[in-house]
């Protein structure tokens, strides 16, 4: 239990995987200028990646292993969170249309968001076991809301503000912004240690 | 104008696109994870750089030709598909003959498949352009991409270990910027390059 505490919290705070792994970045730059945006895309992200992870984890170790081609993960990884997405875009159009009409743009998106396949990646490299997969994919994509979230609040007040040098309007600002963030999140380093 | 006599007006269009105007980091934001996550080093840059040229190529020799074959519905799965093969060479290639490097890019190299650059050509240009032409934008892309990286990995390895290539360069007495080693120097180095390439072309 304690392990797993830690798990979630280092995903979160000490290895955040926008701000410590750069990861989901392209998503990131796009829809960090608008904090509805942002908190649509990470609600559904954080339903993916739990979903993506649920499913990979028993692929990999039940299907992939025991008959040793474990060499073409990537593909059926890639496959697995392409469908998933597929999938619950046409339950959502079916069952709850409004929830499908909120975030429906960010659903195909979410396919190329490097977020995802990169949880999927890392429950394989660190060997985790399933539930510390789920935990580990559930506060990786917490983490990430967090990162993006903070980032588009601090970029709507600056606009309001407005004093951001032309050329580094857009992208360049988002990364100085992000940039910062990732230095205040530093602080949290040596809190939990995971390997 | 050399250009333009090799490569006929429309070859010269892309290129130019690829190198300046359509930059795919600094102008559209393509394909930073990657680009960010390991340009610590410049030998990982070169590694990452290299890797997505290849897979950039590879794929346009292979989705240009059959471009009128993908039915539209399954275009985005089936260069998924395409993309992900090349990856998995690239990363038994790297595995075999450049070890250290495959271990210091752990899931960075699988993660080529979700960079949008590749994704981003093959969705906008080579499923509607010529192969002769796509081949030509994927390798314009490939170098532009690579370039940027080893800038970045550049400035980074200098500041933060005080070291090019694992060579030494700066002089005695130099203090590392251990911040320049880590995420935060990653943003800051790409928010002041995109901030420079924006005063530049918004000239």
């Amino acid at each position: 239990m304690g392990y797993l505490l830690m798990i979630f919290l280092a995903a979160i705070l000490t290895h955040n995987i926008a701000l410590t792994y750069l990861l989901g970045m392209c998503p990131f730059v796009a829809l960090a200028r608008n904090l509805k945006t942002a908190f649509g895309m990470s609600i559904a992200v954080i339903f993916v990646v739990t979903l993506t992870a649920a499913i990979n984890w028993p692929i990999y170790h039940l299907i992939l292993l025991p008959t040793g081609s474990e060499l073409i993960y990537y593909i059926v990884f890639i496959v697995v969170i392409a469908a998933s997405v597929q999938f619950v875009e046409m339950v959502m159009e079916r069952f709850f249309p409004p929830l499908q009409a909120a975030f429906g743009i960010f659903l195909p998106l979410i396919t190329v968001n490097c977020v995802v396949l990169a949880v999927s990646l890392f429950l394989v490299l660190r060997e985790y076991t399933y539930i510390q997969s789920l935990v580990f994919a559930i506060g990786s994509a917490i983490g990430w809301m967090i990162a993006i979230v903070v980032v588009a609040a601090i970029n709507e007040k600056l606009n309001l503000v407005g004093d951001v040098p032309k050329g580094l309007k857009g992208p360049g600002i988002i990364f100085i912004i992000a940039g910062i963030l990732a230095l205040a999140f530093m602080g949290f380093g040596g809190m939990v240690a995971i390997k | 104008m050399l250009l333009k006599k090799i490569f006929g007006s429309k070859g010269n269009k892309t290129i130019k696109n690829a190198l300046w105007y359509n930059h795919p980091i600094f102008s559209m934001c393509l394909g930073i994870c990657s680009a960010l996550a390991i340009t610590n080093k410049v030998d990982n840059a070169i590694a990452m750089g290299a890797g997505v040229s290849f897979v950039l190529i590879a794929t346009s020799i292979i989705i240009s030709p059959l471009r009128k074959l993908i039915p539209q519905r399954v275009r985005i799965i089936s260069y998924m598909i395409t993309i992900s093969s090349f990856v998995i060479i690239v990363d038994m290639f790297l595995k075999a003959f450049f070890p250290v490097i495959s271990v210091k890019l752990g899931p960075y190299v699988g993660l080529i498949i979700t960079n949008c650059i590749i994704m981003g050509r093959a969705e906008a240009f080579y499923s509607q352009n010529k192969t002769g032409l796509s081949i030509l934008d994927a390798v314009s892309n490939g170098i532009s991409f690579t370039v940027t990286l080893i800038v970045v990995a550049v400035i980074r390895e200098i500041l933060g270990f005080g070291t090019l290539l694992g060579y030494k360069v700066t002089p005695g007495g130099w203090e590392n910027w251990v911040i320049m080693a880590m995420a935060p120097g990653a943003f800051f180095v790409y928010g002041v390059l995109i901030w420079i390439y924006g005063e530049i072309t918004s000239r």
